[in-house]
């Protein structure tokens, strides 16, 4: 969540204002520094504990077994898999909502933020009743010989529904900053919507873009309570990551903590490279945008 | 920031600090403490709570503070200090890991058994009469990891029975193996004769004669980091003694073995 705050002003806010003169002020009260430590501290403990609990010499041999592999596996396929459901549905979303002018636009947001805020729990039943046996579209789907539950594409629509949010605002806001006024330019010589949105709108939020890529990515990874919930539990087919740790937690305490640690390092990971742009340099980083994927 | 809203912070702040204080100062209680904990496996829910209710009546002054959740999960909270008298346990193994440690305190007593039963939806869409049902293809059958308690007896009964599964899923808690037959998306669950009792007309039961090659049994035993021992052994007589045959064997529960 602070990942996704803030991208927003790293990625072009900054610019509206133009260059600041010198470095910014930043007159931080002391009573401020010291909450914040403990703010850092607050997330950084449990880390702590959890690696002091590793058995480092089984660890290897812990993170390496079969259901692992496959859970890791499987995590890394169906995230990669959602994050581009979520880039394919998410930038139109980002795209009506920043640059649109509809009745609804507001409801339309509220809506498409809500998994940020649901229980992902409830996000789990509400696709069941959509896409399940039973479900509004899953009846039709079934009869056309498509059959989501239990399947690898239910963990996928799993991961899409909650991770989607995170794409949009963080795009919606790099589009905001960046402003339409080169989008204009472009249209007055000439270049149509499709051609003003390939060559100059997605160029310039392109770092946003790529963080907003990052962030939906790791948020698929750690999807938990949706799957349960819709997609169920059977090694390489649904059972992901964070479903292997729950259930390794019942008998072997040891694996789920080696395996959080893994889901931990792969999410550190992902995050950091969202942010590895860096924020101050302010005007011009718009246009170096290398999303930073290896 | 003004000062009125510095004052409103603090006095907000002092305030949940007292309710803080004055919550622990209750649970300590000093030596009048009539308040006993009991942590219970999830499956003894609703016939623990009567119990309970039964046991305060009894007992007046006295509060039954019950703790439902899955067995391993309970004790690993007990293993982490969680402050509980009494831990009744859906079966032998977490009970057992307690018990080695010396958490127990006094015997381990066995009060009741569960066996499983196939739980389909009421409408029984892939028509499942027996267990071998379940090995068509086809249907779409959903049953607990090996990890957990009922997944281990789902692999003894499969066993006996001779024929092999193919779960469309392997659910961490039997709550969720019935949550998926109750909602439809599964044809056929493996859950226990007490689930499918408690769940009402939305699922059916099917009994089977290979059940009872994996009978579960629970266990109950007062533990030594409890405070109350003397409403412990009460409570625990009142769960093995006739009222809690009555009320285990109303939910389905069968006696414990021998």
């Amino acid at each position: 969540m602070t990942g996704l705050l803030g991208s927003r002003p790293g990625s072009g806010a900054r610019r509206r204002g133009g260059s600041t003169a010198g470095r910014p002020y930043s007159g931080i009260p002391a009573w401020i520094i010291v909450l914040a430590a403990a703010g850092a501290l607050f997330g950084l403990l449990p880390l702590a504990a959890m690696v002091a609990r590793i058995n480092w010499p089984q660890f290897i041999p812990l993170v390496s077994s079969e259901p692992s592999l496959a859970a890791l596996g499987l995590s890394l396929r169906t995230a990669a898999a959602s994050t581009a459901l979520c880039v394919l549905l998410g930038v139109p979303l980002a795209l009506v909502l920043a640059r649109g002018r509809f009745p609804g636009q507001r409801l339309l947001r509220s809506f498409v933020l809500l998994p940020l805020v649901l229980p992902p729990v409830v996000g789990g039943i509400a696709l069941l009743y959509t896409f399940g046996r039973q479900g509004l579209l899953g009846r039709s789907l079934e009869v056309a010989g498509i059959q989501i539950a239990f399947s690898t594409a239910a963990v996928v629509l799993a991961q899409t529904f909650v991770a989607l949010p995170f794409l949009v605002v963080s795009l919606e806001g790099a589009l905001r900053s960046a402003g339409s006024r080169y989008e204009a330019v472009a249209a007055t010589l000439g270049a149509r919507p499709t051609t003003v949105l390939r060559r100059v709108t997605l160029p310039l939020v392109l770092p946003g873009l790529a963080s907003g890529v990052l962030l939906s990515f790791a948020r698929c990874l750690g999807e938990f309570g949706a799957t349960l919930t819709f997609a169920g539990s059977l090694q390489g087919v649904t059972r992901t990551l964070p479903l292997e740790i729950y259930l390794q937690r019942e008998t072997d305490a040891a694996a789920a903590v080696a395996l959080s640690l893994l889901l931990v390092a792969v999410a550190v990971i992902v995050v950091g490279l969202s942010y590895r742009r860096p924020g101050p340099a302010g005007p011009g980083s718009a246009g170096r945008a290398e999303p930073a994927r290896s | 920031m003004r000062p009125g809203r510095q004052a409103a912070a603090l006095v907000l702040a002092a305030s949940l600090a007292a309710g803080l204080l004055g919550c622990s100062a209750a649970a300590r209680g000093g030596g009048a403490d009539r308040t006993l904990t009991v942590f219970a496996a999830a499956s003894l829910k609703a016939s623990f709570t009567r119990l309970a209710g039964e046991f305060e009546l009894r007992n007046p002054g006295v509060k039954v503070r019950l703790s439902f959740a899955g067995s391993s999960e309970l004790a690993a909270q007990i293993t982490q200090g969680a402050p509980a008298d009494v831990f009744a346990s859906a079966d032998t193994t977490n009970m057992a890991k307690l018990s080695d440690a010396s958490l127990t305190e006094g015997a381990v007593q066995d009060f009741a058994t569960n066996v499983l039963t196939i739980a389909v939806p009421a409408s029984n869409p892939a028509a499942v009469s027996a267990f071998g049902d379940l090995a068509r293809p086809g249907v779409k059958v959903v049953i607990c990891a090996s990890q957990v308690p009922c997944g281990a007896a789902a692999r003894a009964v499969e066993k006996a029975a001779g024929a092999a599964l193919k779960p469309v899923s392997e659910e961490s808690s039997v709550a969720d193996v019935l949550g998926k037959v109750i909602s439809g998306e599964a044809d056929a669950g493996l859950v226990y004769v007490t689930d499918v009792k408690a769940a009402g007309d939305k699922v059916r039961g099917i009994p089977f004669a290979e059940a009872g090659q994996a009978v579960n049994t629970y266990p109950i035993a007062a533990l030594r980091g409890g405070r109350n021992k003397e409403l412990a052994a009460a409570f625990m007589a009142t769960v093995t003694g006739p009222d809690g045959a009555k009320i285990f064997s109303d939910a389905g529960f069968g006696a414990p073995v021998g």
